[in-house]
């Protein structure tokens, strides 16, 4: 990302952002892109509405329409009562908001984010997602984050990253896909002897494992066999054998866990 | 020169917000008045109408006066991270050195203009030589400009901002004093070199009212190196940062 916004030079290699190379047009680049760094650094002594100014300066917005690019940045990102303290005297939310509108300011093709929730509580979250995902419908929105609840509920394509190489790439679902299509059943039977119902449901023929959740309860914990189902035999099992079925319930692969089997590798 | 004035105007906003501008602008005046005036060889003892011990005085606080001044200029910038977000603005790493040096000189020009009163008072009492006093003002300009660029790669080479300030102590004191004595203890060549190094001999000759392009350069050519090592040190970010 550094890289991207031209920060860093990588060694080797090349980027291009829009058409422009990172080493022969690094200014055309800079101005096409919107970046919050990680930590969101901010001049803390500056009022909001006096940074923004500097940043649009930077930027080279006309002087002419700084101040409605300012009052539209701070209505987008809803900073009406805050505009004019100082950035050290807001909440980390709203500071997160201030390093949003200084990205979004010029207006730029590209919006690079790193880890943009970090340290904000979760109304903060929900807000600053809220946020990205309005802008991602008219921006590119590069976004780094180790929370993949966030990945997921705001990106259309996820990158997963390991030791400088890409292991995984597509969407959530391909993501999820990927690494194993199999079921998981959270099953609880009731009305039979615990250990019966277990080899009957190891005896299933797509069934693949089966496992105790507790010790003292009636609930397993089923896997069936790669691209089968085996929610239907389970159902016929418990009418052919009078017992109750009381819960039945898909558990999702969480990219979490995706992304542990990923990496660890 | 756009981008570098946007800098500078931040820049100055924020000594002044600070209350930085003012601390410093008030010692410079405090500590130079009253040594003019008051106290030592001031212009009473002396019994002439010269700014000499003004200039002597000025020579002394402005070399402490920069490096606090600088300090913080990129230090800062490079510990909380907003050198990061700045760079990725489309401005260059010189224009951005530049500016900085642009508002710390505004600073300085700033506090000598306040110091003018002196010299219309001592202009009032007797016959002044106005061609020194003007000159002396060049030289201390010329010499706040070679601390400044001095003080800016200080900062630019670390992220602590006592280091940098004792680290523009350092170097600047080696110009200020010590090439001048060493140039004392050394025969002919070596001399010669330490002499010329020394700038304390460039801006003795300019106060005197001799403006010499020797000395001139020798000032440019230290404001062009420190302000070269500042961007050089900005610009190796990725491999200090890897």
């Amino acid at each position: 990302m550094k890289a991207i916004t031209c920060y860093f030079m990588p060694n080797e290699g090349d980027i291009t952002v829009g058409g422009y190379s990172i080493r022969e047009n690094p200014e055309e680049i800079k101005k096409n892109i919107g970046y919050l760094p990680e930590n969101n650094p901010l001049y803390k002594e500056m009022p909001v509405i006096d940074y923004l100014r500097f940043v649009a300066e930077i930027q080279s917005i006309p002087e002419g329409k700084i101040r409605e690019r300012i009052l539209e940045m701070v209505n987008i990102c809803g900073l009406e009562g805050e505009k004019h303290k100082k950035i050290g005297e807001l909440s980390k939310g709203y500071q997160q908001r201030v390093g949003l509108a200084q990205a979004l300011i010029h207006n730029p093709r590209v919006l690079v984010l790193d880890e943009p929730t970090s340290g904000l509580d979760p109304n903060q979250i929900i807000e600053i997602r809220d946020l990205i995902r309005k802008i991602g419908q008219e921006k590119t929105v590069i976004l780094s984050s180790h929370i993949l609840a966030e990945v997921e509920a705001t990106c259309d394509r996820i990158v997963i990253i390991n030791k400088g190489k890409i292991v995984a790439d597509g969407t959530s679902a391909d993501l999820r896909k990927r690494t194993q299509g199999r079921e998981i059943l959270k099953v609880t039977i009731e009305g039979g002897n615990r250990n019966e119902v277990f080899k009957a449901l190891q005896d299933l023929s797509n069934v693949q494992m089966v496992d105790f959740i507790s010790k003292s309860d009636n609930s397993y914990e089923v896997q069936s066999k790669p691209d089968t189902s085996s929610r239907r035999d389970i159902f016929q099992l418990c009418v052919k054998n009078g017992w109750d079925l009381t819960e039945l319930t898909p558990t999702e692969t969480k990219l979490e866990d995706v992304f542990r089997e990923l990496t660890l590798k | 020169m756009k981008y570098i004035w946007i800098i500078t105007k931040r820049e100055l906003a924020s000594f002044f917000d600070s209350l930085l501008a003012y601390i410093l602008l008030l010692a410079f005046l405090g500590f130079s008045g009253l040594f003019t005036w008051l106290i030592g060889s001031d212009i009473f003892l002396v019994k002439q109408a010269s700014l000499q011990s003004f200039f002597g005085v000025a020579y002394w606080t402005l070399f402490f006066f920069i490096p606090a001044l600088t300090m913080r200029m990129i230090a800062e910038e490079n510990s909380t991270g907003t050198l990061e977000l700045i760079l990725t603005k489309p401005l260059s790493d010189w224009q951005f050195v530049l500016g900085k040096f642009l508002a710390a000189l505004l600073l300085i020009l700033i506090s000598l203009a306040l110091t003018l009163p002196y010299y219309i008072t001592v202009a009032s009492i007797g016959p002044i030589d106005h061609g020194a006093v003007w000159t002396g003002y060049m030289g201390l300009v010329l010499m706040s400009a070679a601390y400044i660029s001095i003080g800016l790669f200080a900062s630019s080479v670390t992220t602590n901002q006592i280091v940098a300030f004792l680290l523009a102590l350092l170097i600047g004191i080696f110009f200020h004093l010590l090439f001048s004595l060493l140039a004392g203890n050394f025969p002919n060549f070596m001399g010669k070199i330490f002499y010329y190094l020394s700038l304390n001999s460039h801006y003795e000759s300019i106060t005197r009212g001799v403006v010499d392009s020797k000395d001139l350069i020798y000032f440019l050519s230290i404001i062009f190196l420190g302000l070269f090592g500042a961007e050089t040190a900005i610009a190796k970010r990725n491999i200090s940062d890897n």
